[in-house]
């Protein structure tokens, strides 16, 4: 052992003072996850048309759909913890790929048919545009909510684990979204719906060195 | 570790002694030199130190361990890679006081200044027997034959000249 070796090894044991284990990942993540649903929940009730929604979901390639993004979601957010420990294999970041399938599947399935049944209106965009604001404004926010659970970590790659949260909290907001989108998706909805998901990926993954306190 | 944890910094110690041997061999699978590989060594010894809280009794410590030590031994191996590309060795840049060791030139010089004082200072003897039997590096015959003074004559004046000057640099001059 060299000497500087042996004198960090001295200056890191001096003094030592305890630390608090962090909780199992699984466990942080349903804390964190029963929070946001919490308050999620709340918020459908005092804003969304709860009948219409009722009445939309008897559609079971809609539930189906639904179901994959809130899967995506969760499993997204849970991968997220787990990969921000140092041993856990970056195999986790595969944890939401099928619910994620399930629900670009059933989407895409229900533009396909708007476009046979619509023609060629089927392909434009629906009544809204106001879907990508709606999962970037609120994925953002869950975001940065998530960041500061993460970071408690410190990740040692924090490329992997921002991704994973950024998926999570863009498919929280987009299942968010489906009580306030009376109306099936088309080819441009489901693209902008993509774009804005992409979009926060993007920017929690540009964030992850600074907002995951990472090395 | 879990006791570590708690803020045994014996425990501690021990724990970050015992696994040397281990970091070492995976931080060597990445860096070549002995020093390179202490550098790595090192921060992965800081790293473990600022995510031990992050470690779970429950499952194993090797497998912890042994990713935090690839993973920091991977990310040193980028940064070197980055530097390598971006900056250019130059042996020149350290003949400068940046680095202690490559101020030995420098230190000699100085020491070549305060070490002709010392010689000037000598009796006039004594000093022509050190200019010509060391710095001059003749043999005796020859100094003798330069000097004029005999060759026992010029034995005794350097021994003086060595003991004075041993005396006079509080004993850095070797006879």
């Amino acid at each position: 052992m060299t000497d500087e070796t042996e004198s960090l090894i001295a200056r890191l044991t001096d003094g030592l003072q305890p630390v608090k284990r962090l909780r199992p990942p699984t466990l942080r993540a349903a804390i964190w996850l029963g929070i946001v649903a919490v308050l999620g929940a709340l918020f459908v009730m005092r804003f969304a048309n709860l009948a219409m929604f009722v009445h939309r979901i008897g559609d079971p390639r809609l539930a189906l759909e639904l179901t994959g993004t809130l899967l995506t979601g969760i499993l997204a957010v849970i991968a997220a913890f787990e990969l921000s420990l140092p041993d856990r294999p970056i195999t986790w970041s595969l944890l939401p790929a099928p619910s994620l399938v399930l629900w670009l599947g059933c989407s895409g399935f229900s533009c396909w048919r708007q476009w046979i049944v619509r023609g060629p209106d089927g392909l434009g965009k629906g009544e809204t545009a106001d879907c990508f604001l709606w999962i970037v404004g609120f994925g953002v926010p869950l975001a940065i909510a998530l960041f500061v659970v993460l970071r408690r970590s410190r990740p040692l790659s924090p490329g992997p684990v921002a991704a994973m949260a950024g998926l999570g909290v863009a498919s929280l907001a987009a299942f968010l979204l489906q009580f306030f989108h009376p109306f099936d998706v088309t080819f441009i909805d489901f693209g902008l719906h993509i774009a804005a998901v992409a979009t926060v990926v993007v920017l929690a993954r540009a964030s992850a060195r600074r907002g995951l306190n990472a090395f | 570790m879990a006791a570590a944890q708690a803020g045994d910094g014996g425990a501690y110690a021990r724990v970050l002694r015992e696994i040397l041997p281990y970091v070492r061999a995976i931080v060597r699978r990445h860096h070549a030199t002995p020093d390179r590989v202490e550098d790595v060594v090192q921060d992965v010894l800081l790293t473990l130190h600022r995510v031990r809280h992050t470690y779970d009794p429950a499952r194993p410590f090797t497998a912890w361990l042994g990713a935090i030590a690839h993973r920091r031994s991977i990310d040193a191996l980028r940064r070197k890679v980055r530097t390598d590309a971006s900056e250019t060795f130059s042996p020149a840049a350290y003949e400068t006081y940046a680095d202690p060791d490559a101020n030995r030139d420098i230190a000699a010089h100085e020491d070549g200044a305060v070490l002709a004082e010392a010689i000037a200072a000598l009796p006039p003897g004594q000093r022509q027997a050190v200019e010509l039997l060391r710095l001059k590096e003749m043999s005796l015959a020859e100094a003798s034959a330069a000097s004029g003074q005999s060759v026992g004559a010029l034995k005794v004046s350097l021994h003086r000249a060595i003991r004075a000057m041993q005396k006079a640099l509080g004993g850095k001059v070797d006879s």
